[in-house]
């Protein structure tokens, strides 16, 4: 791989990386079980190149910002590229954010250019606020010919003959944009580094390198800071492979495991436990001789690699079971959200190891990570290099809040410097996330000291954020809490929303009242929806600006309140 | 060519048997995953079957944010 310490920011690191692995293949394309585009490193800057100068010959300077909005695919990357090879700032988009959602954030990031698939354009498009947008250039993907766009630009058209200036950057310039969340409230803009970045990758590739032959299956949005870096940027330092999807059917996913011999994947702890679910129930279908056999092995194989993963040996003892993964995997990486030691457990013992991590957009991509060395299923692994973490005010046992401080941490959020004092304290990143140290030095995480909720699918909710949709319910006021911010569990998991309502005076809570909340909750995607609601019988506290006090309110609930009093939808 | 209610009512039936619930207990404009009581890696599963049932492929962002099946109906008809 790449020296890496030797750059100053990620365009000089990729654009190196082209050359030293020009003929190396980069990035494969499928739409279901139909390849659809297979590129070297030396076609990736092919297409890369011309893109930079239309952007430059468009005024697209360095230190402008350009957002991306699309699913997982090549152009995603190409266009990366190209707007770090123009000195550019790049805002990944989360694609699943409605259109609303996408020209808020376009808003607040000030974003100068903008890449866009057809279908997200089309509702961008449609979209009520779409004449407030104030991106100047937009570059459009896949837009079938003739159709209108008002006044945005074939992507695939878009590019100029001629080799582009390559703008260089330095360490502390910002490199990207990334939207914690905030789309309803507050935007979380994390403002990234170059540094931050590339200290990352170094820290991550020092434990799990890739190297070129290694194919990662890019299945979480690229957008996420996962995958941006091991969908991305580390491979791509290192000379190795991205795949993407164009679909996530679980059944194409599984034929890409075997089709593309794929070697490392990152997954939501949601598709683990569905790949659980689906080999167990392979495993019961067998008859009960072989049954007995693939137990012996799975005892075989834990036995032996109780200190460490053995992988050439684990391919032997249960090769059935590898091939179904392709016969090359080494590790499946998950982190963002609760995994069950259980499940964790059940592909150890497969010999195909889950790394999981801890970490935070604010942090770039990783805090820690589980080595291996040995598997532990109860914890979210060691600090990475580089990372120092410290347990504030502990209680008894050991347990308080995780604070952070590394050459990974953002520089700040962006527009808002009362949050960024409130979150980075002293040079430590106040992580909201309680923790304690096992022996051993393995964080173990117990819940969250913040109001917000983490879902299986590994997205962030913040009630404020949601509270939006219940705009002019018939009620005196509301609020939106995470469950476990009123009633502290000390563990993970469980995590839901909970509606607190205080009706007028005489007010009854009647079925079509419950029917407008129930709608209402229906309109928020479903990874979002309220789990429940309770009535509180006084008015909530208020500051001074009539700003609800959650803080005091949850402690007031969580006192008089059991938690088994929510009335669930 | 399948009138939209053709394709409405041949998605409910199908859905039903896929999830072994009863026909009558599921209505067009129902959130299926809450009357299915299934996740969204299920939903995929009925998705399958249901191209393979219309010989129809729906890209997955034609499928963001559908909850309810006359919405999927309309989405599958389209393509018909």
């Amino acid at each position: 791989m790449l020296d890496l310490r030797q750059y100053t920011c990620l365009g000089a690191a990729l654009r190196d990386a082209l050359d030293r692995f020009s003929s190396e293949i980069c990035l494969i394309e499928a739409d279901r079980d139909r390849e659809k585009v297979r590129l070297t490193y030396s076609d990736f800057k092919e297409l890369a190149l011309p893109l930079a100068r239309a952007l430059e010959d468009a005024d697209y300077d360095a230190g402008d910002r350009a957002a991306i909005i699309m699913t997982n695919q090549s152009k995603w990357l190409i266009s990366a590229y190209a707007i770090f090879y123009c000195g550019g700032v790049l805002v990944p988009l989360d694609y699943k954010l409605n259109a609303v959602e996408h020209l808020q954030l376009l808003a607040h990031s000030k974003a100068k250019v903008l890449v866009v698939e057809y279908h997200l354009w089309r509702a961008i498009m449609e979209s009520p606020d779409f004449q407030k947008i104030g991106t100047k250039i937009v570059l459009v993907t896949e837009a079938p010919l003739g159709v209108e766009l008002a006044g945005a630009f074939r992507w695939e058209d878009f590019k100029r003959k001629g080799a582009p200036d390559f703008v260089e950057r330095q360490k502390d310039d910002v490199a990207c944009i990334v939207y914690s969340s905030g789309t309803g409230g507050r935007p979380k803009g994390c403002v990234l580094t170059h540094e931050n970045y590339l200290e990352q990758c170094r820290a991550l590739t020092a434990w799990y390198p890739f190297w070129p032959g290694v194919r990662y299956l890019s299945i979480l949005p690229t957008n996420h800071a996962i995958d941006f870096m091991v969908g991305f940027i580390g491979p791509f330092v290192c000379g190795a492979c991205v795949v993407h999807l164009r679909t996530l059917r679980p059944e194409f996913v599984r034929d890409a495991f075997v089709r593309y011999r794929i070697t490392y994947v990152s997954l939501v702890p949601m598709i683990v436990k569905n790949l659980e679910r689906g080999l167990r129930a392979k495993f019961d279908e067998l008859p009960s001789w072989k049954r007995a056999y693939l137990n012996a092995m799975i005892a075989t194989n834990r036995a032996l690699t109780r200190r460490r993963p053995k992988v050439r040996l684990s391919r032997i003892l249960l090769s059935n079971v590898h091939r179904g993964f392709g016969g090359e995997v080494l590790a499946l990486i998950t982190g963002g959200a609760f995994m069950e030691p259980s499940t964790m457990q059940f592909f150890y013992d497969l010999g195909i190891p889950v790394v999981n991590g801890y970490g935070l957009t604010e942090a770039g991509t990783a805090l820690t990570l589980n080595d291996l060395k040995p598997f532990r299923a109860d914890t979210v692994g060691k600090p990475l290099p580089g990372v120092e973490l410290r347990i504030l005010n502990p209680d008894a046992d050991g347990v308080g809040e995780v604070a952070a401080r590394s050459k990974t941490v953002m520089s700040h959020y962006l527009d808002d410097p009362e949050l960024t004092l409130e979150t980075i304290v002293d040079g430590w990143l106040l992580t909201g996330d309680l923790g304690r140290f096992e022996n051993g030095g393995h964080l173990q995480l117990f819940g969250r000291k913040k109001n917000m909720i983490v879902t299986e699918g590994g997205k962030n909710i913040y009630p404020e954020d949601i509270e939006t949709v219940f705009d002019g319910l018939p009620v005196k006021e509301y609020t939106v809490f995470a469950a476990n911010y009123i009633w502290p569990m000390k563990e993970l998991g469980r995590e839901s929303l909970v509606l607190a309502l205080r009706l007028e005076q005489n007010q009854k809570f009647d079925s079509k009242l419950l029917e407008d909340i129930s709608a209402r909750n229906r309109r928020l995607p479903d990874f979002k929806r309220v789990g429940g609601y309770l009535i509180w019988e006084k008015d909530f506290p208020r500051t001074a600006s009539m700003k609800i006090k959650r803080q005091v309110l949850a402690e007031e609930i969580g006192k008089s309140v059991e938690r088994d009093k929510i009335v669930e939808f | 060519m399948e009138t939209a209610e053709k394709t409405l009512d041949e998605i409910l039936t199908l859905a039903a048997a896929h999830f072994k619930v009863p026909r009558e207990k599921l209505s067009p404009d129902e959130d299926f995953f809450k009357a299915l009581g299934i996740d969204s890696l299920q939903t995929l599963d009925l998705l399958t079957k249901l191209e393979n049932h219309f010989r129809v492929e729906l890209p997955d962002y034609e499928l963001q944010g559908v909850t309810d099946f006359r919405t999927l109906a309309a989405r599958i008809q389209a393509r018909l």
